[in-house]
């Protein structure tokens, strides 16, 4: 009997406390405003202890000590306006803009997430020390706080990456076009040697890039020479085959050069229409026809000195 | 819309617009069979240097507007297809096969000189 008293006092003693609690507790928003009015009040202190930790953990070893201020000025109110708004939109294109200022200057992934989360620790010591007599609001201030500073963290690396990653698109595109130029070699006259793998994208690239050529130098005659594609597949030789029609509507003429026995055998399996093919054996052969086409005759007049 | 022809010589020069409908891709089929039969052109040249689409009934158009000339002794060549447009043409298999075709204007004119003297 007397046990149960003692335990109906505490759980009366329990409920009145977590009464009291919800009493004093604020809403969420209401935090987090009183977070961001903490982080703004102390922006100085704060900022330049960050910087100090990202000097020692050696980060952003790239860029001079006024760049790193500069930059961490932009973070650290970047980061404050995305706790107080929630407009994480906002914050993305701002972590796309950093990235495309930084990552040629050589900065790396682990450098960007790193400096983030030395952010979220130094602002996050900071509530510890001003709410360190206060364990209840505390921990209602990180409730609020933590999961605002991961997604912000998270926010920034994704970012980051999504800028390197065009990046590396756009590099990919430019090797892209250098390892397939189109030269002319004579008034009218193309040459288009094709080296290694044909993909179905380069080889709609390869075309594109052709028909342009066509249309900017005024060829009439095109000499496209496979003599460096070691196969093809019904894509591909489907897509030569339609390079050449397309040519033709562009008013120029394609002899194709430099089939392989492989090549020859695959398109004849394939059943590709070669009577819609000019193609002669080697690229010299090939330039000559093409000499002949425009009306050039190459006469010999002296021996090689 | 009405598509203007020019008359340079014994050539008939069709510019297109951009966007023709069917209707006047019919009516110009017609027109410039008439005119070439008034005005007994040895040649026409159909300037498409304007379309930025070519759709199957515009290219059908263009080879019965060639076959059609060439029933009155006529020569046709089809000039200013823009490499996009050629590019989407062959994908969708209308390669003009039988029509003769040249870069631009210019070619295309070059084309019928070196076609009149050989055949004079």
């Amino acid at each position: 009997m007397a046990k149960r008293n003692d335990t109906s006092k505490e759980t009366t003693e329990t409920l009145n406390s977590q009464v009291a609690e919800l009493a004093h507790s604020e809403a969420p928003s209401e935090l987090l405003r009183e977070l961001v009015a903490h982080l703004r009040q102390n922006r100085t202190q704060l900022r330049e202890e960050w910087v100090v930790r990202i000097t020692e953990t050696r980060l952003l070893t790239a860029m001079t000590k006024e760049e790193i201020f500069a930059e961490a000025t932009s973070v650290y109110d970047s980061y404050v306006e995305a706790l107080e708004t929630e407009a994480f939109e906002a914050l993305q294109a701002y972590a796309r803009n950093l990235s495309e200022r930084i990552i040629p200057r050589g900065v790396e992934t682990h450098e960007v997430v790193g400096i983030v989360l030395l952010l979220r620790d130094v602002l996050a010591r900071s509530l510890f020390a001003k709410y360190q007599n206060d364990f209840k609001k505390l921990n209602r201030i990180l409730d609020a706080y933590e999961p605002a500073a991961n997604r912000i963290a998270n926010t920034v690396a994704v970012g980051f990456v999504q800028e390197r990653e065009r990046v590396i698109r756009q590099q990919q595109e430019a090797i892209r076009e250098l390892s397939t130029p189109v030269l002319q070699v004579r008034e009218r006259l193309l040459i288009l040697p094709i080296i290694g793998v044909i993909d179905p994208q380069r080889a709609r690239q390869l075309t594109e890039q052709l028909l342009r050529g066509i249309r900017t130098n005024r060829a009439k005659v095109v000499v496209i020479d496979i003599t460096g594609v070691a196969a093809m597949d019904l894509t591909v030789a489907n897509n030569l085959v339609q390079t050449v029609e397309a040519s033709r509507l562009l008013g120029a003429t394609v002899i194709v050069t430099g089939l392989s026995p492989e090549i020859a055998q695959t398109l004849v399996t394939i059943g590709v229409d070669l009577g819609k093919m000019n193609t002669v054996g080697d690229l010299q052969g090939g330039i000559e026809q093409a000499e002949r086409l425009l009306g050039y005759k190459v006469e010999k007049l002296a021996e090689p000195r | 819309m009405e598509v203007p022809i020019l008359k340079q010589g014994a050539v008939l020069i069709a510019t297109f617009q951009a966007a023709l409908s069917d209707a006047d891709l019919n009516q110009l089929r017609m027109g410039l069979v008439e005119q070439v039969v008034k005005l007994r052109s040895r040649a026409v040249i159909v300037d498409v240097t304007a379309m930025d689409v070519m759709d199957s009934f515009a290219s059908r158009t263009l080879r019965e507007i060639a076959h059609m000339i060439r029933l009155r002794g006529a020569e046709t060549v089809i000039v200013g297809i823009q490499p996009e447009v050629a590019f989407a043409m062959v994908q969708l298999g209308l390669t003009l096969e039988g029509v003769a075709t040249a870069l631009d204007l210019e070619e295309g004119l070059a084309y019928l000189n070196e076609k009149f003297k050989t055949t004079n």
